[in-house]
């Protein structure tokens, strides 16, 4: 694998005999081409959904979902990261990634992506329901087809409309333990819907440069810093009132509600500073509301997760069950 | 005909360094674990669901 100047194309090296080089793929590439740090997220959300969903799934079934769950995350990573291969080549944060390093030719990465989400969705069909199966091969085709081939290179909307592929496994959890879809699975998922916008820009913030050489019309590069600023700040202000919304209408309890209050405010906290902020503080902050984003969703769910475990969904005063 | 089926290709062919024999095996006890965990896992599916694990309405 050789990368052509500064076009990122990829071309397969060849021996004298006119034959492909042997595989140099290790374990550790085969691996990074699932993306597990996106994954472990996906298996997270995923547990959530199917945790606090009514009803009881065996634990091996349950464990067989986030198993299929998380192949079928890591098989969407690998298709993204075949087709991506020569936009990642560009990029400092990818140019270390299993195709553009030389370790993974694409076509393996095809192969490996395409197998695993076969064999994610009809296993997940066959041993729980076809509802999650079906959800499942839709978020794979989502994030494979509908945001890597289509929206990404063509739109700064791209993980806007794309981040429904992230916001989809608390759903497939829910529709695995039920076999249907409920409210509090839809509200999981606009949590992590109207969450991904400002993760994802407070990160191009500080990429933008990358973003640009490669022709990712991320927000940042088409509309510029501070219309990304002006943005972030609106998605985290809509993001407060829909990670409280399961309290409020009677899904989650109390301790659930105040932990996105405060943690809702955190967010606008530091969207509302990198609203404000002068340039040469803009990349640091967005920094910090990256990683401010990712403790967020994470002690949200867990906080779902906790209160279900110990049975404090239902204490609270929630609206919902008061207007009923 | 014998001489003919007898006769040893001269041509090398691929021949994998010690690096790429040592990724390949790898690569084949990865594959190994991952299939046993799928059987494992699949063993223990069919026993929690019964034996009429496929036989199931769409």
């Amino acid at each position: 694998m050789a990368l052509s100047g500064e076009t990122g194309e990829l071309t397969a090296p060849l021996r004298a005999g006119g034959y492909a080089e042997p595989s140099m793929a290790g374990v550790g590439d085969y691996l990074a081409l699932m993306k597990p740090r996106v994954m472990s997220l996906v298996v997270f959300t995923a547990l959530t959904g199917l945790v606090v969903a009514p009803g009881h799934l065996h634990p091996v079934l349950a464990l067989f979902a986030l198993v299929c769950i998380a192949v079928g995350a890591g098989s969407a990573g690998a298709l993204n990261m075949w087709y991506d291969a020569d936009i990642d080549a560009l990029m400092g944060r990818t140019a270390a990634r299993p195709i553009p390093a030389g370790h993974v030719q694409p076509g393996e990465a095809l192969a490996f992506g395409l197998v695993l989400a076969g064999f994610a969705v009809t296993f997940l069909g066959l041993m729980i329901n076809w509802l999650a199966a079906g959800l499942l091969a839709f978020t794979i085709f989502f994030y494979a087809v509908v945001y890597t081939m289509w929206l990404k290179r063509w739109t700064p909307q791209n993980i806007v409309i794309g981040g429904a592929a992230g916001a989809f496994p608390p759903m497939i959890g829910w529709a695995a333990a039920t076999g249907g879809i409920g409210v509090e699975a839809i509200l999981l998922f606009l949590v992590i819907f109207f969450w991904t916008p400002p993760h994802f820009w407070a990160l191009s913030l500080c990429r933008t440069d990358e973003y640009a050489r490669a022709g990712v019309p991320m927000l940042p590069v088409v509309a510029g810093e501070a219309e990304t600023r002006r943005q972030i700040l609106v998605y985290t202000l809509a993001l407060l009132p829909v990670g409280v919304a399961p309290s409020v209408l009677g899904y989650a309890g109390a301790a659930y509600g105040g932990i996105a209050l405060l943690g809702g405010a955190l967010m606008v906290t530091w969207a509302w500073r990198l609203y404000r902020a002068p340039d040469k503080l803009i990349e640091p902050l967005a920094k910090r509301l990256f990683a401010v984003s990712i403790l967020y969703l994470f002690v949200l769910f867990a906080a779902l997760l906790v209160e279900r475990v110990f049975g404090l969904e239902h204490v609270g005063i929630p609206l919902g069950r008061a207007l009923a | 005909m014998s001489l003919v089926m007898d006769q040893r290709p001269t041509e090398p062919g691929i021949v994998l360094t010690a690096e790429q024999q040592r990724r390949r095996r790898a690569r084949s006890i990865a594959i190994a674990l991952a299939l046993g965990i799928f059987v494992a896992l699949i063993f223990a599916v069919s026993l929690v669901k019964g034996p009429g694990v496929m036989i199931r309405p769409l």
